[in-house]
C-alpha cells in the first residue's frame, strides 16, 4: 500500500513504516456502511464509548481503592467522601457499568431484528457473544470491590453455583475463592481480574469483533446484502463512507446519551436500588446474610431462571443454558431472510414472546421469591427457551416477503 | 520451500518433538499460577479448631462460633423443638442425612452428639447464604432454619425440606466435647 499511497510528507513517512492511511481507509474513510442505518444502529458506538469511559473513570478509581477487607469498604467511602470529584468519577464508573448492559442489550436486540447474525456475520455474534460473556464477568467481579453486604453475599452465591458441578464442585468453589469462604483473598484476585485481566480480554474481543464486522461489512435494517451491487470503482451503490457520514450521525447519539447518562449520574446514581443497591451501602458481613438477595438488575433475567428450577445442579444448568442458546443463535435460524421487515408473522410473536419473557424474567430475578413469582418464572423461563426452539422449527421453511435488490 | 533434499520424516518428528516439549513446558509453568490460587498458608492456619463455652446457653438459643470464617451454629435445643423431629419425617428429602455432609457420630435423627446441643455449619447447601433460625413452631412452618435467598427450609436438626432449593442437609463440622460444656469444633477428637 505504501508504494501506490500518494501520501507526502510525515504521513508519507508514517505510511512507508506503518499502514496508518490504509488502516484510516478500510475503517473509516473507505468503509462503506449501508446507507439506510436507523436508530438502532446508534449502540455499536455507544459500547465503544462506554467502553472508554469505564477505562478511565476505573484507572482513576484504582489510584484512591484499597483491594484489602478491611480498607475495601472504607476506601470506597473515602472516594465518595474525601477524594476531590470521587463521586464523581464513581458515579460515572458505577452509572456505566449499568449502561453498558442498556447499551449492550439494545445492540443485541438490534441483531434480533434485522439479523445481523446470520450468514456471514456468525463470527461477528459469536464475538460479541464474548464480549458480553467477558462483560458479565468484569461486572460480576466489580461488584465484590465496595465490599458491601450485597458485594460479599452475591460473589457467595455465584461462586456457590460451581459448586453444583458434579464431584469438583467443592474443590472447585474453594480454588475460586482461596478460602473457606468469602474473604480477601477472594476481593484481591478478583480486582486483578477486573482491573487487568478481563479488560484486556475484553479490548481484544472488541478489536476483532470490528475486524471481522469490516471484513464483511455492515448488514442494515433491511437486511440486504449491499456488495451485491456496485459501481465501476467497486464501491457498493447502496453504500456510503463510515467518515463523515456515520462519524457524524453517531455523534448525535453520543449527544443524547450522555444528556440521558448525565441525568442519571447527578440526579439518581443509585436508580432506585437497581443500579447500586441499598444493602451494598453496610459493610460486608459475614455472618449475616441480608433479607433479600437480587443481582444487579442485568443479571436478574438469568438468576430468575436459576430460581425457577427447584433443583441445585438443574437450576444452574438451566442459567447457563440461557448464555449458550444465544451463543448458538446463528444457528437455531435456519431462515435466508435477514430483517424483520421481511420475515413471517410467526417470527414477529416468536420475537414478542422472548421480549416478553425477557423483561418478564429480569422484574421477577429482582424480587423475593413467592410460590405465584416461582410459577411465572417458569413460564417466562420456558418462553425465553421456547423463542430459540419455535425459531428453529418456523425458520425452515419460513414464508417471508421478497426482499429488494437496492436500499430504498 | 520443500526440495527434493528435504528429509520430511526429520521434519516432522522436529515438529512434533518441539509441540510435545513445549506443551509439557505450558502445563509446568501453569501449575504454579494454578495453585497460587488454593487457600494459602495462612487461611489454612486460620481454619485451626477453635474452642466454644457452651455452657450459658439457654434453652433455645442459638449463638454463632467463626471456624473456617464461617458461621458454625450451636444450638440449644429444647423438648419442644425435639419433638418436632420425628413428626416432619415424612416431608424431608433426606430424612436419614444418606447423602449429606456430617461425621459418622452425627448421622442419627439429632444429627448431633447430644440430642440437647445441635452444631451445625450455617452455610445454605444451596448457594451459601446463611439461613436464619426460625424458632417459633406455627402451624404454617414446624420450625427450624429458613434461607431467605431462595426460600429453603430445614427442620430443628438442618435437614432439608422436600420442595425447595437446596439438595442437602446442612453440614456438620467435625467437633467433639471436651468437657460438658466446652466443645472443640474442627476435629472429631477420640472416639
Amino acid at each position: 500500500m505504501s508504494e501506490d499511497n500518494n501520501s507526502k510528507g510525515l504521513l508519507g513517512w508514517i505510511d512507508a513504516r506503518f499502514p496508518l492511511s490504509k488502516m484510516y481507509d478500510e475503517h473509516l474513510g473507505k468503509y462503506y456502511a449501508p446507507k439506510n442505518f436507523n436508530f438502532w444502529y446508534f449502540f455499536g458506538s455507544l459500547a465503544l464509548l462506554v467502553l472508554v469511559l469505564q477505562i478511565v473513570t476505573g484507572i482513576f478509581l484504582t489510584m484512591h481503592y484499597k483491594p484489602d477487607g478491611d480498607m475495601a469498604f472504607k476506601s470506597v467511602e473515602h472516594i465518595m467522601r474525601d477524594v476531590d470529584w470521587g463521586w464523581l468519577i464513581r458515579y460515572l464508573h458505577s452509572t456505566g457499568a449499568s449502561a453498558f448492559f442498556i447499551v449492550v442489550y439494545l445492540h443485541m436486540f438490534r441483531a434480533l431484528l434485522y439479523g445481523s447474525y446470520q450468514k456471514p456475520r456468525e463470527l461477528i455474534w459469536l464475538f460479541g457473544m464474548f464480549i458480553f460473556l467477558a462483560l458479565m464477568a468484569e461486572a460480576f467481579m466489580g461488584y465484590l470491590l465496595p465490599w458491601g453486604q450485597m458485594s460479599y453475599w452475591g460473589a457467595q452465591v455465584i461462586i456457590s453455583l460451581f459448586g453444583a458441578v458434579p464431584i469438583v464442585g467443592d474443590e472447585l468453589t474453594l480454588w475460586i475463592r482461596g478460602d473457606f469462604v468469602v474473604s480477601d483473598a477472594t476481593l484481591n484476585r478478583f480486582f486483578a481480574l477486573h482491573v487487568v485481566a478481563v479488560p484486556i480480554v475484553l479490548l481484544m474481543l472488541v478489536v476483532m469483533h470490528i475486524i471481522a464486522l469490516h471484513e464483511v461489512g455492515s448488514n442494515n435494517p433491511d437486511g440486504i446484502d449491499i456488495k451485491k451491487t456496485k459501481d465501476a470503482n467497486g464501491v457498493p451503490l447502496d453504500g456510503i463512507p463510515f467518515h463523515p457520514y456515520y462519524s457524524v450521525k453517531d455523534l448525535v447519539g453520543v449527544v443524547v446519551f450522555l444528556i440521558l447518562f448525565s441525568v442519571v449520574v447527578f440526579f439518581m446514581p443509585e436508580m432506585g436500588g437497581y443500579f447500586l443497591e441499598y444493602a451494598n451501602f453496610v459493610p460486608a458481613n459475614q455472618f449475616k446474610t441480608p433479607e433479600h438477595i437480587a443481582p444487579v438488575w442485568y443479571f436478574t433475567p438469568f438468576y430468575a431462571i436459576l430460581r425457577a428450577v427447584p433443583d441445585k445442579l438443574l437450576g444452574v444448568i438451566a442459567m447457563f443454558s440461557a448464555i449458550v442458546v444465544l451463543f448458538l443463535l446463528p444457528w437455531f435460524d435456519r431462515g435466508k431472510v435477514r430483517s424483520i421487515r421481511y420475515r413471517s408473522t410467526s417470527f414477529k410473536w416468536l420475537l414478542a414472546m422472548l421480549i416478553v419473557s425477557f423483561v418478564g424474567l429480569g422484574y421477577l430475578g429482582a424480587l423475593p421469591s413467592t410460590g405465584v413469582r416461582t410459577l411465572f418464572a417458569q413460564i417466562f423461563s420456558v418462553g425465553y427457551f421456547g423463542f430459540f426452539v419455535g425459531l428453529w422449527f418456523i425458520s425452515k421453511n419460513e414464508v417471508t416477503k421478497p426482499v429488494p435488490e437496492r436500499v430504498r | 520451500m520443500p526440495s527434493d533434499d528435504t528429509d520430511n520424516d526429520r521434519r516432522r518428528f522436529l515438529t512434533a518433538a518441539t509441540v510435545v516439549v513445549g506443551a509439557v513446558g505450558t502445563v509446568a509453568v501453569a501449575v504454579p499460577f494454578l495453585s497460587s490460587w488454593s487457600p494459602s498458608a495462612r487461611a489454612k492456619t486460620a481454619g485451626a479448631p477453635v474452642v466454644a463455652d457452651i455452657s450459658k446457653l439457654e434453652p433455645g438459643q442459638l449463638v454463632i462460633v467463626k471456624w473456617r470464617g464461617k458461621p458454625v451454629w450451636v444450638v440449644r435445643r429444647d423438648e419442644a423443638a425435639l419433638e418436632t423431629l420425628p413428626e416432619v419425617t415424612d416431608q424431608l428429602r433426606d430424612p436419614d442425612s444418606e447423602s449429606s455432609n456430617q461425621p459418622v457420630y452425627a448421622t442419627n435423627e439429632y444429627r448431633s452428639r447430644k440430642p440437647e446441643y445441635l452444631i451445625m455449619e450455617g452455610i445454605c447447601t444451596h448457594l451459601g447464604c446463611s439461613p436464619t433460625y426460625q424458632p417459633e413452631i406455627t402451624a404454617d412452618f414446624q420450625g427450624g432454619f429458613f434461607c431467605p435467598c431462595h426460600g429453603s427450609k430445614f427442620d430443628f436438626a438442618g435437614r432439608v425440606y422436600k420442595g425447595v432449593p437446596a439438595p442437602l442437609n446442612l453440614p456438620v463440622p467435625p467437633h467433639y466435647y471436651m468437657s460438658d460444656g466446652v466443645i472443640l469444633i474442627g476435629e472429631d477428637g477420640v472416639a
